[in-house]
């Protein structure tokens, strides 16, 4: 039974991507309707310079806001697994939370009106753009690094940096040689991860984002308010060879 | 140090946003630069009247805690049996259906809805195979519940999925294979030792899906029905058309009062 609802459900999750696929190879002008075969949305798409420059905007933004986020959160994930039951300690774990799970609308009015409120005392930021936008993107990142980061302390222990300490090495030594090799991979997931969160999100980004730094989530949001084209399957062909060749690069790191 | 930095990131953007938020729900919608500003006398703020007098908006909380009750349930039903459905498989062969369950999120969310719309749309590709299949009229698909609920399901599956799969494959099967041995059968096992076991694990995945999807504004506005208006829209109308932010900032408060009992629960399960 369990076997049927797996392949149920795996189909509901791919049909609607696969029939892009298809139909990004479409000569129509409608989506989903076949019109011989063509490349045609492939070339509209490289030609498309609005969209081309919006991604170029989110991938910098997506890598600085998972920088941000790899830096903050794994600070809160260390402070979470290594400092014991310091006071305040239940409203900073429930802080570190809170941004997985509230509703992105209700963040992002909240951080908005934060940066209203914050340009009113300080002068700073002057105006929505790139920099609310950033650090917006890098307080939801940095509470899914901290998970990460959290969790993989807690598997992998303290007895080996004891060891090492036992042993004659020195605070710096323990971290540089011990602590830091076991932790780098989970930093780098939780990077990866605030990094996709911030390239897919087109909520906070609608809040605290300005005039002059559309997203590409945000410009295909509003096209799509416009009515689907088919040049957004193309686009989506791109995107699952691109995740194609990324999983399988990680696969082969792995299985070095 | 490294815990006065923590404290102070979160301080700054994390409870500061929040504390504004209630702060701006007292405020006064003004002409200008922000729309807002402070009231002069309680009296002045009209916004949390507007809240509750005008069934608008309790309305739109209600419908949007049962879209996302439907949603999380649905999504919790599906996300249980395919968990299964992958741990049961040879384990050579987890890692593959997993990421085969996770890569659809590859494509981006907008671009996901979009192809939803313009499969659901009257002359789309599911209404003309209805209509071949003696249909006399196109369905409504796009722009109602029906194509709302597909959407939601299909963003937020793999929410589900996820912490059920860790927490289903986190746990020894022993207790199965015991239970096998001495004679139950398959679905008693299943009843009486996994259903028990993985229960915080399915409460954790439902709050997971509910809380956030409670305040969904993207999908309801390319796929839902325009007149049945949700709480994440009516902010989002607000901030953005209507330009009455502390109306806006009043209605994020009371959606985060409806989920703060939701909120609580989750944090006992973590």
């Amino acid at each position: 039974m369990t076997r049927w609802v797996l392949a149920a459900g795996l189909a509901f999750l791919w049909a609607p991507i696969l029939l892009m696929a298809v139909f990004a190879f479409s000569d129509s002008r409608q989506p989903f309707v076949w019109g011989g075969f063509s490349f045609r949305w492939f070339v509209a798409l490289v030609q498309n310079e609005r969209l081309l420059g919006a991604t170029a905007l989110s991938l910098a933004v997506a890598a600085g806001a998972a920088t941000l986020a790899a830096l903050a959160g794994g600070a809160l994930g260390w402070v979470l697994a290594r400092h014991g039951a310091f006071r305040g300690r239940a409203v900073f774990a429930i802080l570190a939370a809170a941004p997985l799970v509230l509703p992105e609308v209700v963040t992002g009015l909240a951080l908005l009106l934060l940066f209203v409120a914050l340009e009113r005392l300080t002068g700073w930021p002057d105006g929505r753009g790139v920099a609310t936008l950033l650090l917006a993107h890098a307080s939801l990142g940095a509470a899914f690094v901290a998970v990460v980061v959290q969790g993989r302390l807690a598997g992998m222990g303290q007895a080996l940096e004891e060891a090492a300490a036992d042993l004659g090495a020195s605070p710096g030594v323990v971290f540089r040689t011990v602590t830091w090799p076991l932790l780098a991979p989970s930093l780098a997931a939780g990077w990866g991860l605030a990094f996709l969160l911030s390239f897919d999100d087109v909520v906070l980004a609608g809040f605290t984002s300005g005039p002059g730094a559309t997203t590409l989530p945000m410009l295909l949001f509003s096209q799509l308010r416009m009515g689907p084209t088919p040049e957004a399957h193309a686009l989506a062909v791109v995107f699952l060879a691109a995740a194609g060749v990324g999983l399988s690069l990680w696969g082969w790191f792995r299985r070095r | 140090m490294i815990r006065a930095a923590a404290a102070a990131w979160l301080a700054l953007l994390v409870a500061a946003p929040l504390l504004v938020v209630l702060a701006i729900a007292f405020a006064v919608p003004d002409a200008g630069l922000p729309p807002f500003r402070l009231p002069t006398s309680m009296a002045e703020n009209e916004s949390w009247q507007v809240l509750t007098e005008d069934g608008f908006y309790l309305a739109a909380l209600g419908r949007s805690l049962l879209v996302a009750g439907a949603t999380a349930a649905i999504c919790v039903a599906l996300a249980y049996p395919m968990s299964l459905g992958i741990l049961r498989a040879a384990p050579r062969r987890r890692p593959m259906l997993l990421a085969l369950a996770l890569l659809p999120m590859a494509v981006g969310f907008v671009l996901r809805m979009a192809a939803w719309s313009g499969l659901l749309r009257d002359s789309g590709p599911l209404n003309q195979l209805l209509m071949a299949l003696g249909a006399e009229a196109p369905w409504r698909l796009l722009y109602s519940d029906t194509g709302l609920m597909l959407g939601m399901v299909h963003s937020y599956l793999a929410f589900a999925l996820l912490p059920l799969y860790a927490a289903m494959a986190g746990r020894d099967r022993a207790p199965e294979e015991a239970a096998a041995d001495l004679g139950a059968r398959p679905w008693t096992v299943f009843r009486t030792v996994t259903l028990p076991a993985s229960a915080g694990a399915a409460g954790a995945a439902f709050l997971l899906v509910f809380i956030p999807a409670a305040g969904e504004f993207v999908i309801p506005d390319i796929l839902g029905a325009p007149d049945r208006l949700l709480v994440g829209r009516a902010i989002w109308q607000e901030f953005s058309a209507t330009r009455d932010w502390p109306l806006a900032a009043a209605a994020s408060v009371a959606l985060l009062l409806a989920l703060l009992p939701p909120l609580l629960w989750w944090q006992r399960l973590r």
